[in-house]
C-alpha cells in the first residue's frame, strides 16, 4: 500500500480550477518529483496534502487513513512534514526555537533532544548559528533551517516545495545532495521541482504537471531521456 | 515633587500598558484592532463592583472572579462576532469590533443605569514614606502588580509551549500550522489573556479614580491604543515601554503644562511618533523576503 495515495485530486480558487483531476502515489522510501513550469500547480498540491488548502474534489490518502477530516495543525502528528515554498521560517525567532517549534506536537523530551543533535550534526552551520535570529540567515542557511525543522517533527513524508529556489548552483548541489540522504536514512520525499534536470537526477519516479494535469509520469531516469520532458524541462532543443 | 508626580505617571502608565498589551497581542495573532477591549475594562470594573459592594465578598475573590469572568467574555466575543470574518476585509472586522464596543456599553448601561458609581478601593495597600516623598498605596499596588504580570507574561510568551505557538502564529499562520500550531485555540488564548489583563487593568484603575461608569474604559481603551502604536503594534515590550511613556507624558503634562491640554498633549505624540516612526519605538520592521 502507498504511503500517500491522491485521488482525482481537484482544487479551486473562487472560480479558477488550479488542480484539475490528478491522481499520483508515493510509495514508503521512495523520492518522488513533482515537476512542472511555474503556475501548473505544484504548490497548490502540497498546500491540498498538508491541508492548507481545503480540496474540492478527490480523496488525498495517508498512511492508509482518509485526510478529509483531518485539519491541517493535526496531519504533522500523523508524520507529514513540509518544507514549504520560499522557506518560511519564523524569521524573528532564533534558529533554536525554529527547530523546537518543528517539534512542537511532540513530548518525547529525550527523543527530541536526540533528534536536535542529528540535526545540528547534518547541518553543522545551524549549530553554530542556533542563538541567531533566524531573519538574519544567509539564503541557503534558511533552506537549511526550513529542512531542520521539518525533521524535528520526525516525519515519514517530507514535502519539499522548490528547496533550490533562489541559490547558489553549488548551494543547489548542496541541497539536493541533503535530499538524498535524508531520503537514504528512512524518509520518504515528495519533491516539488522547476529545475527538473536535478530532481529527476535523484528522483525514483516523476510526475509533470501542466496547467493542473498530470501530464506524464513514470521512473525518473526514463522521463530523462523523453523528448518532450527535454524540449520542455530540460532546456534542450 | 517631580519623583511623586513621576511615580504617579508611571502607575497610570502601568495600567494602559496592561490595556496595551490586549492590544499588541491581539493585533499580533489575530492581526485586527480590537476596539471593544477598552469596554472589557469596564465590565471588569463593574463585576468587582457587583461582586464586593454589592455582594459583600473580600476584595481577593472580587479581583479574581472579574478576571475569569472577563476572560471568559473575551473568549465569546472572538468566537461569536470576530472567528465568522476570518478572512473578511479589515474593515468589516474593525466596524464589528465598535459594534461589540456599543454593544457592551449599551448592556451596562442597561443593568448599572448611567449615574457612575463609587468604587471602593478592594485592595488597600498602606502607603510609604521615603525621605519627604510618601508613596500611596495605590502607587505601589498598581506598579508592583504590573511588574509582576509584565514578568510573568514575558516569561510566558518566551519560555512556554503555548507561547511559541503564540510567536508563529503572529508570524506566519500558515507556518504554524505546518508546525501543528492549532491557530483557533491560539487566537482564543490571546483574547482570553488579553480580555483578563484588561480585567486586572480595570479594577487598578478604579482602585485609583474611584469610580466608573458605562463609558469609563472608553479614555483608557484610547490611549493604551496610543501606547500600544507608540510602542509599535504586535511588539509586547513596545506595548509595556508605549504604556508607561504615554502615561509619564500624560501625568507630568498635567502638572506642569495644562490639565485641560494633557491629552491634546498625548495625541500629538501619537501624531508625531507616526510621522517619525510609524513602526512605533520598538516596532518590527517589514520583514524583507530572501
Ligand atoms: N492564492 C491564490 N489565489 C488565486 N489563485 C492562485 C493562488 N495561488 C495560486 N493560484 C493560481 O493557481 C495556479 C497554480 O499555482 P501554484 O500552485 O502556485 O503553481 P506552482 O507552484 O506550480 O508554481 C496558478 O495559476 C496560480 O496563479
Ligand atoms: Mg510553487
Amino acid at each position: 500500500m502507498a504511503l500517500l495515495e491522491v485521488k482525482d485530486l481537484e482544487v479551486s480558487y473562487g472560480v479558477i480550477k488550479a488542480i484539475k483531476g490528478i491522481s499520483f502515489e508515493v510509495n514508503r522510501g521512495e523520492i518522488i518529483a513533482l515537476i512542472g513550469a511555474n503556475g501548473a500547480g505544484k504548490t497548490t498540491t502540497l498546500h491540498a496534502i498538508s491541508g492548507l488548502i481545503p480540496i474540492a474534489g478527490g480523496s488525498i490518502e495517508f498512511d492508509g487513513k482518509d485526510l478529509a477530516k483531518v485539519p491541517a495543525h493535526e496531519r504533522v502528528m500523523h508524520g507529514m512534514a513540509q518544507v514549504p515554498e520560499g522557506r518560511r521560517i519564523f524569521s524573528q525567532l532564533s534558529v533554536w526555537k525554529n527547530l523546537m517549534l518543528g517539534a512542537y506536537t511532540r513530548k518525547d523530551k529525550d527523543g527530541i533532544e536526540k533528534d536536535l543533535e542529528e540535526v545540528f550534526h547534518r547541518f553543522p552551520r545551524l549549530k553554530e548559528r542556533r542563538g541567531q535570529i533566524a531573519g538574519t540567515l544567509s539564503g541557503g542557511e534558511q533552506q537549511m533551517l526550513a529542512m531542520g525543522r521539518a525533521l524535528m517533527s520526525k516525519p515519514a513524508i517530507m514535502l519539499m516545495d522548490e528547496p533550490s529556489m533562489g541559490l547558489s548552483p553549488l548551494l543547489v548541489t548542496e541541497i539536493f545532495d541533503i535530499i538524498k540522504s535524508i531520503n537514504e536514512s528512512g524518509t520518504t520525499v515528495l519533491l516539488v521541482e522547476q529545475n527538473a534536470r536535478k530532481a529527476l537526477a535523484i528522483a525514483n519516479r516523476a510526475y509533470v504537471l501542466e496547467t493542473g494535469r498530470i501530464i506524464l509520469s513514470g521512473d525518473a531516469d526514463k522521463l530523462m531521456n523523453d523528448d518532450s520532458v527535454r524540449k520542455a524541462y530540460l532546456g534542450e532543443s | 515633587m517631580f519623583i511623586s508626580y513621576l511615580l504617579s505617571g508611571i502607575s497610570l502608565g502601568a495600567i494602559y500598558a496592561l490595556i496595551a498589551l490586549g492590544y499588541t497581542m491581539v493585533y499580533g495573532i489575530a492581526k485586527m484592532l480590537n476596539f471593544a477591549h477598552g469596554d472589557v475594562i469596564m465590565v471588569g470594573g463593574y463585576i468587582a463592583f457587583t461582586i464586593s459592594v454589592t455582594l459583600g465578598a473580600d476584595g481577593w475573590i472580587a479581583l479574581l472572579g472579574s478576571i475569569i469572568f472577563c476572560t471568559l467574555l473575551g473568549i465569546t466575543i472572538e468566537r461569536v462576532a470576530y472567528k465568522p470574518l476570518r478572512g473578511a476585509s479589515k474593515l468589516s472586522v474593525l466596524i464589528t469590533a465598535i459594534g461589540v464596543s456599543y454593544l457592551l456599553q449599551n448592556v451596562a448601561l442597561l443593568i448599572f443605569g448611567s449615574a457612575s458609581r463609587n468604587f471602593q478601593a478592594l485592595i488597600v495597600v498602606p502607603s510609604v514614606e521615603i525621605g519627604s516623598v510618601t508613596i500611596p498605596g495605590n502607587t505601589i499596588l498598581t506598579i508592583g502588580v504590573s511588574v509582576v504580570i509584565m514578568i510573568v507574561l514575558t516569561l510566558f510568551i518566551n519560555k512556554s509551549s503555548a507561547g511559541s505557538a503564540m510567536l508563529a502564529v503572529s508570524e506566519d499562520k500558515g507556518a504554524a500550522q505546518l508546525m501543528g500550531v492549532n491557530v483557533n485555540k491560539t487566537i482564543s488564548l490571546t483574547f482570553a489573556i488579553g480580555s483578563g489583563l484588561a480585567a486586572v487593568a480595570g479594577i487598578l484603575m478604579c482602585t485609583q479614580y474611584p469610580n466608573i461608569g458605562p463609558y469609563t474604559g472608553q479614555m483608557p481603551g484610547i490611549k493604551a491604543f496610543i501606547a500600544a502604536v507608540f510602542g509599535g503594534i504586535g511588539s509586547i515590550p513596545g506595548a509595556m515601554l508605549g504604556g508607561i511613556a504615554i502615561g509619564v507624558i500624560e501625568n507630568l503634562s498635567k502638572a506642569y503644562i495644562s490639565t485641560q491640554l494633557s491629552d491634546a498633549i498625548t495625541f500629538a505624540i501619537l501624531i508625531i511618533m507616526l510621522l517619525v516612526k510609524p513602526t512605533g519605538i520598538l516596532g518590527k520592521k517589514l520583514n524583507e523576503k530572501v
